[in-house]
């Protein structure tokens, strides 16, 4: 297959964020300098992120047999352009603006670019449709995240994060290489779209594809976090620093989640018989089990920790629907736990800026902050009841989707299990929001930096609030903005 | 334009004060009166004006008194749609008064984060006037939810936590969010199977209740989505299962959050069974009836023990609005006009009274620093006229005749008692245990030997004001209710005929 400029002006936005990636490597070889690697790195996310607009006038494009440019992946690649770009702002305020004031002890500028690096591997995975680039995608995804969960290395629950998630991750990627293979066997190819028609032909597949598609699962359910392959996440998301704990949550699980759509829609056999039941079984699991061990969290990170483990399984039972509304229930679920995720993390990014070891996590630590910081509580208000899903947030669009997902396709045990899973699910996020409004105690307490709206996390995380609020209010433009992502299966 | 603003003001009112806090300290307190007697003006004026003859009933297109109809989210046929009848009319005169009182009741009660509190306090009443006007099933839900949250900050900030420590007052938010929270989940899935069953009829997706009323329902799926609506209001109303949440909320809450949600909160309750779940579902509504009146009859009786029971006024009286909600939820089901007019005055008039009640607790409570009754007694002669009017308020609270409670029960009983007599009859001694529970609080806190002998301070104008002005309100209830029942005449008898036809059409079938 020839490569015109067509396809190279389609796969604009992943060659920019890698060409951004070399760019700021040589920066930092020549002169260390935290503003301008900084800037460099805003600077090729945003170019990468306008060059979206162009790719919208050649999709749908097939770049060669692995990639494909859609409007489904237009979207998600924006997604994660704006989710890291959100979080290199909240890297730059937490790392320490100037070298002689306080902040981080160590080097500074290699974060941002194992955040690009990272971002790229997600682009890779959304236009995935192939099992080779999702495995690339996957791993390019992952391998920097290691490094970046460990970046404050001198403190010990980074580096034990750090190391679980790399011996987790391992493991599950093992797992998915071995059922792509058993999945090889038994179709004789890679592609999404030819495993599917494989399958299709043979009515119900096969016992060995099954179980390679289980298995595959098994490594797709440890990246996302799903129960019962979750144990890791509690510890990483408390261990990683702040912002690195706001990318794995939003931008590193879109991109998951994503290809998983796109290898669900292409081939939708691989999505029935056993499989089905086993994903139906993880969705109910991980909505209880992750509310129930949140109520159990004093730590606000571990807390959100469990709380995504909860959302990703609301996410799959959009999955298991797979038909009507389901596509496009997924996009705007995802776009609004973006937004709300971003908006939590960039809270507790903010109270533990600029660094000075341990990041304020503690739920004790924003008891009464309303009445000192009142403009950055309404902040997180607004993000725990948009996690809540109560109305006037984004976050009651996005579960309103998904109910309405599963009564469509009469999913009622799943239906069930999301009511129950919520009334859960507000209790903790209910005891978080009050916290910050009791009378303070006289306690020694950490708070974000004075005048922390004017600067770049802060500007971004006051936008993201109040989109967060006004896509509540009127969500229109958001749907259809996903409605015209549309995954159409190509032939 | 009236109706957006009539939600729109409390919203607005409410951000002033928070803003106005940075000024002068009463300033919150002088806004939101402000906002609340404009929002009331506002019900007045357009009762004053507007023609509620009209409403909507079986057979044709929903008639309103006033629409507002604006395109929202396209994508799902929802539609900002508000619209005003006779009942929902009543509703927001009701929201609008005891608005005015419950910002007054706080006067001095409330002294910290003063601005923060009337914010919430006001955003409560600006979600309750958009239940009371929606007519979307998706702005419905929209307002019934968002209320929630100004009323959980307002338990759970300014509440008071009980003297043994043992209910605090964040538990007792966080219990009142969950169940309705939970509950109106199931009612938002039940919404939903109503809308996709209409589409998969007809192919238009909307969320407009004037259109899902054409929806031809398979009995089975009417029963199961019924029940979905039902679940939502009973825990609101309280029905007796699912009431405990009740007690907890009204006893922590600072006086104004027990006056809004026993005055208003619990009526959006009946006000949705009588404007969704009936005509919505009138044949399992039917179906379901005898069910719904024994659950009734159940809640008369066991709030009424209950209340007997209890040491704290607060949760006594919250356990007296269990049992007056018990012969609501008689009177919705019975299918009578009847017994439905005299559900409407029975709201109004419980809501006048279940707020005299706890502002009058929540005067003693100033003055005492305790809402435990054995440690009050013998208060008749300590404090001047409080007693007295206590007495007056908990005579209403039992059903005496020239009060608005009496008409309303009366009706009640009366227009359910063709049908089912026999509930009547025992719903009719309900009446004598809301006596003993009744004038055992008078008993319990002024009569009997005094604690201390020193004076307490007297009722000063503003309390004298609001106290006075919900007698007025309640004796003209009591007299002269026809001005009320005509406006609610019309919705009401919309109801009574969805609900009869399908009542006739239960009966031919069995």
């Amino acid at each position: 297959m020839e490569l015109t400029s067509q396809h190279f002006l389609a796969l604009a936005p992943l060659l920019i964020t890698s060409a951004t990636a070399v760019v700021v490597m040589l920066a930092i070889a020549w002169r260390r300098n935290h503003s301008m690697t900084f800037l460099l790195s805003c600077a090729g996310l945003n170019l990468a992120l306008l060059s979206i607009l162009p790719v919208l006038k050649v999709t749908p494009l097939s770049v060669t047999t692995l990639l494909q440019v859609d409007n489904f992946a237009c979207l998600y690649m924006a997604l994660i352009l704006i989710a890291t770009l959100a979080c290199v702002t909240l890297a730059h305020a937490y790392l320490g603006e100037s070298v002689e004031g306080a902040g981080y002890p160590g080097n500074r500028e290699e974060l941002y670019l194992l955040i690009i690096l990272a971002a790229a591997g997600g682009l890779v995975l959304v236009m995935a449709q192939h099992l080779s680039t999702l495995f690339i995608g996957l791993e390019l995804l992952s391998v920097p995240t290691y490094g970046l969960i460990a970046y404050a290395f001198f403190d010990k629950r980074s580096l034990e994060g750090g190391i679980k998630y790399m011996v987790l991750s391992a493991a599950g990627s093992a797992f998915l290489l071995f059922g792509m293979a058993l999945v090889y066997a038994d179709a004789g190819s890679l592609s999404f779209s030819a495993i599917g028609s494989v399958l299709a032909a043979t009515g119900q597949p096969s016992s060995l594809a099954q179980l390679g598609l289980s298995m595959m699962l098994v490594g797709l359910a440890f990246k996302l976090s799903l129960v019962p392959f979750h144990l890791w996440t509690p510890d990483v998301y408390e261990g990683a620093p702040a912002p690195v704990a706001a990318f794995l949550a939003t931008a590193s699980k879109v991109a998951v989640f994503a290809v998983v759509v796109r290898l669900f829609q292409l081939s939708p056999l691989t999505s029935s018989g056993m499989v089905y039941t086993v994903l139906a079984v993880i969705a109910v699991l991980s909505i209880l089990v992750g509310n129930l061990l949140a109520v159990l969290q004093s730590n606000i990170k571990r807390l959100l920790g469990y709380s995504s483990i909860a959302h990703f399984g609301y996410l799959l039972i959009a999955l298991v629907a797979s038909k009507g509304l389901a596509v496009e229930a997924i996009g705007v679920y995802l776009a609004t736990y973006v937004l709300t995720s971003l908006g939590a993390f960039g809270v507790i990014t903010l109270m533990s800026s600029p660094y000075h070891g341990r990041d304020a996590d503690a739920l004790f630590e924003y008891r009464g902050l309303f009445w000192r910081r009142p403009y950055l509580t309404a902040v997180l208000t607004v993000m725990m009841l948009s996690l809540a899903g109560i109305p006037l947030t984004a976050g009651f669009i996005g579960k309103f989707y998904v109910i309405a997902t599963g009564v469509e396709s009469q999913l009622w045990w799943l239906v069930g299990a999301l009511v129950i899973g919520s009334a859960i699910g507000v209790f903790y996020y209910l005891r978080v929001m009050v916290t910050l409004y009791l009378r303070e105690a006289d306690i020694p307490r950490r708070d974000a930096p004075l005048k922390w709206e004017q600067r770049a996390g802060g500007v971004m995380l006051l936008a993201v609030a109040i989109l967060a609020f006004v896509l509540g209010v009127y969500p229109q433009p958001l749907i259809d903005l996903v409605q015209h992502a549309g995954l159409h299966p190509m032939g | 334009m009236i109706l957006p603003w009539l939600i729109l003001i409390p919203f607005i009112g409410g951000l002033l004060c928070w803003l106005g806090e940075r000024g002068a300290a009463t300033l919150p307190r002088w806004i939101a009166l402000l906002t609340m007697t404009l929002e009331f003006a506002l019900g007045l004026w357009l009762w004053a004006t507007g023609d509620y003859t009209l409403a909507p009933a079986p057979g044709a297109a929903p008639h309103w008194a006033v629409e507002f109809h604006v395109g929202w989210i396209q994508r799902f046929g929802i539609s900002i749609h508000l619209a005003l009848d006779g009942l929902s009319l009543l509703m927001v005169l009701l929201t609008g008064l005891l608005g005015m009182l419950s910002v007054l009741c706080s006067w001095k009660e409330i002294q910290r984060h003063v601005g923060f509190f009337h914010l919430n306090l006001m955003w409560i009443l600006g979600g309750v006037v958009g239940v009371f006007l929606a007519v979307d099933m998706f702005l419905f839900f929209f307002f019934w939810e968002m209320m929630l949250v100004p009323m959980y900050f307002l338990i759970a900030l300014w509440g008071h936590s009980s003297a043994d420590g043992k209910r605090t007052r964040i538990y007792a938010a966080t219990k009142f969010f969950i169940f309705t929270q939970a509950s109106g989940l199931i009612m938002l899935v039940a919404i939903l199977g109503l809308v996709l069953v209409h589409y998969n009829q007809t192919g238009i997706l909307t969320f407009s209740y004037g259109e899902l009323l054409k929806a031809q329902l398979p009995a089975g799926t009417e029963f199961v989505l019924m029940l979905g609506f039902f679940v939502a209001f009973a825990v609101k109303l309280p029905v007796v299962p699912v009431h405990s949440w009740l007690p907890d909320a009204h006893a922590q809450a600072p006086t104004a959050g027990s006056v809004d949600l026993a005055g208003i909160l619990l009526k959006t309750a009946a006000y949705g069974l009588l404007r969704f779940a009936l005509p919505l579902f009138p044949h399992a509504s039917a179906e379901f009836a005898p069910v719904a009146m024994t659950l009734g009859l159940i809640g008369i009786f066991y709030g009424a023990f209950l209340a007997f029971a209890q040491t704290d006024i607060k949760r006594l009286i919250a356990y007296s609005s269990v049992s007056h909600m018990g012969f609501v939820l008689i009177a919705i089901y019975s299918g009578s006009q009847l017994a439905l007019q005299g559900a409407v005055v029975q709201m109004l008039a419980h809501g006048v009274s279940a707020a005299a009640l706890f502002i009058l607790s929540g005067q003693l409570y100033e003055r005492l620093h305790t809402r435990d009754m054995r440690e009050m007694g013998g208060l008749w002669a300590r404090i001047p006229y409080l007693p007295a009017i206590s007495l007056f308020f908990a005579a209403a609270s039992l059903g005496l005749p020239g009060t608005g409670n009496f008409v309303g029960e009366f009706l009640i009983l009366l227009g359910s008692f063709k049908a089912t007599p026999w509930i009547s009859a025992i719903a009719t001694s309900g009446l004598v245990f809301g006596s003993v529970y009744s004038l055992i609080m008078i008993h319990r806190a002024y009569f009997g030997p005094a604690k201390a002998t020193s004076v307490l301070p007297g009722m000063d104008g503003r309390e004298m004001t609001m106290i006075l002005g919900l007698a007025v309100l309640l004796v003209w209830l009591g007299l002269y209710p026809q001005p009320f029942l005509d406006t609610s005449s019309a919705t009401i008898s919309g109801v009574q005929h969805w609900f009869s036809t399908a009542f006739t059409q239960l009966a031919s079938a069995r």
